[in-house]
């Protein structure tokens, strides 16, 4: 073995060489490159909407009528039906994250961009929407329509 | 005086040298040769979009509070501003539309085949890129359509399995739409897209030059068996100055346009309302939105948009590699590539059709 590194010293030497700045190169390029990369990524943002909001106040809506509200950052969809009760959804279509809306002449929640439906209680009936909307719990105080997220949801 | 000025720097650089090339290249005379003005018709209305593009920068201010107000700016107030806009936005959909026609002449003349893969996948490469142009322009100007065309297009990159929420917060600069996706689209819009588009036109026109003009298969192996029937033109300054004539009628039917269509700006894009009755994306995606509209929601135990996107993805990359299925032989080409172009285009424009016209 010893005979043998005497015969081949600089193969071997020069494969360390190469190695060594090889791998110096590429650490380099690394270096360069990770920061890069994490500069890509968007800091997360933390959302302070609660779990509570004010959709809208009693007199806003009529009859058979819906209403955007801002529900953190994201839309909800607040509906007065017909017998005067309330229902509120989240306003992202789960099919590609259109606003949806509600048609009153077909008392259906209605997502323009790709034709999808759904009924009054969220769930999507026809159209491409793979889900249902979410279902958000809506009470009354005083004047204010409350909105809130489910319980255990 | 020009030649004056020509041969004092002739005298110095040997610009002779740098032009010899140009005046040996040749383009084949057939009755199709007209099909290879579109290329150089792209590329003009290209240079349209770059010289344009620097002007609406002197105005332009990225940003969800000031874009929609800046682009009204410059469409009431700012002198020929409505008419600068315009051309971009018109150049910039006659552009989409020559590079899909020079794309699919180049199929149909089988233009892409050995040893011309690498031409067709830079050609490929920058159509990709041109929508992707497309898509991030139609974003600046902050309204309502373009939010929610944002909005579907940077979901439909989610809906990829494992890679595609990553793609999407990157694409956005968040979780939802907002004023940082417009800051990044702009970015790329005006910075990385057209940096990346130069390098590879450099690429694609070094190779278009490299290799000289295809000619279809069948006129090739007759050329090849008999060299009297091959008729030619010189490309400077024949041919030159025919594309010259045919750039001509470009600008002329890009003013007309511009003056007698103004693009729209629309409504200011706002988080909270909904998609409004009959939104649209621009006519160039639209085989793919109503593909994807009439995919029922579950296919067997996948979801119908989650194989919508695959699928397109999958046929952008087979397009992309078409030349590799291809034979080399001139007189084998391969008789069901011309069947799937052929369905190809139509499904396109089929397909464009139906999403213009359905409700």
């Amino acid at each position: 073995m010893c005979a043998d590194q005497t015969v081949h010293p600089e193969p071997s030497r020069r494969h360390a060489i190469e190695i060594f700045l090889g791998g110096g190169v590429l650490a380099t390029l690394a270096s360069f490159l990770y920061p890069v990369l994490r500069f890509f990524v968007p800091p997360t943002v933390v959302d302070l909407g609660g779990d509570e909001v004010v959709a809208a106040k009693l007199v806003d809506l009529k009859p058979n009528s819906g209403k955007i509200f801002r529900f953190g950052s994201r839309p909800g969809l607040l509906i007065m039906n017909s017998d005067g009760t309330y229902r509120a959804f989240s306003a992202t279509c789960t099919h590609l994250g259109c606003t949806v809306q509600y048609r009153s002449d077909l008392r259906e929640i209605w997502c323009a961009c790709h034709n999808g439906t759904y009924d009054l209680n969220g769930r999507n009936i026809s159209g491409p929407p793979p889900r249902p909307l979410d279902v958000f719990d809506v009470h009354l105080r005083g004047d204010d329509i409350v909105v809130s997220r489910k319980r255990g949801a | 005086m020009f030649a004056a000025i020509f041969r004092w720097l002739d005298q110095r650089l040997q610009l002779d040298d740098l032009i010899a090339p140009l005046r040996h290249k040749t383009v084949p005379r057939h009755r199709l040769s007209y099909w290879y003005f579109f290329g150089g018709i792209t590329l003009f209305l290209f240079i349209i979009q770059v010289l344009t593009g620097i002007l609406l920068l002197l105005y332009y201010r990225p940003g969800a509070s000031e874009a929609f107000e800046s682009v009204q700016y410059i469409m009431t107030r700012v002198q020929f501003g409505w008419l600068i806009r315009s051309i971009h936005s018109w150049s910039a959909n006659l552009m989409i539309f020559t590079a899909f026609v020079h794309m699919f002449s180049t199929v149909f003349l089988k233009a892409y085949r050995k040893p011309r893969e690498l031409t067709w996948v830079t050609g490929m490469l920058l159509l990709f890129l041109v929508m992707g142009f497309g898509f991030s322009g139609y974003l600046l100007p902050w309204n309502t359509l373009a939010f929610f065309a944002t909005k579907v297009g940077t979901e439909i990159a989610g809906q990829v399995p494992l890679i595609g929420k990553p793609i999407m917060i990157f694409l956005r600069g968040g979780e939802e739409v907002t004023g940082a996706t417009l800051t990044r689209f702009f970015g790329f819009h005006v910075a990385v897209l057209p940096g990346l588009v130069t390098v590879l036109i450099v690429v694609h026109l070094f190779l278009v030059q490299r290799l000289g003009m295809s000619v279809p298969p069948k006129l090739e192996a007759d050329w090849a068996a008999n060299p009297s029937h091959r008729r030619e033109m010189k490309f400077f300054p024949n041919f030159l100055l025919r594309e010259l004539m045919a750039w001509y009628v470009a600008i002329g039917a890009l003013g007309a346009l511009a003056a007698i269509f103004p693009w729209n700006l629309g409504v200011k894009a706002d988080p909270f309302v909904s998609a409004p009755a009959g939104i649209k994306p621009e006519w160039y995606f639209l085989f793919m939105f109503q593909t994807l509209k009439v995919i029922p929601p579950k296919v067997w135990i996948v979801d119908g948009e989650v194989l919508g996107v695959l699928g397109c993805a999958l046929a952008g990359l087979f397009w992309l590699l078409l030349p590799f299925f291809e034979s080399d032989q001139p007189g084998r080409t391969k008789a069901w590539i011309t069947g799937l172009s052929i369905f190809a285009v139509s499904y396109v424009i089929g397909m464009s059709i139906y999403g213009f016209v359905a409700n």
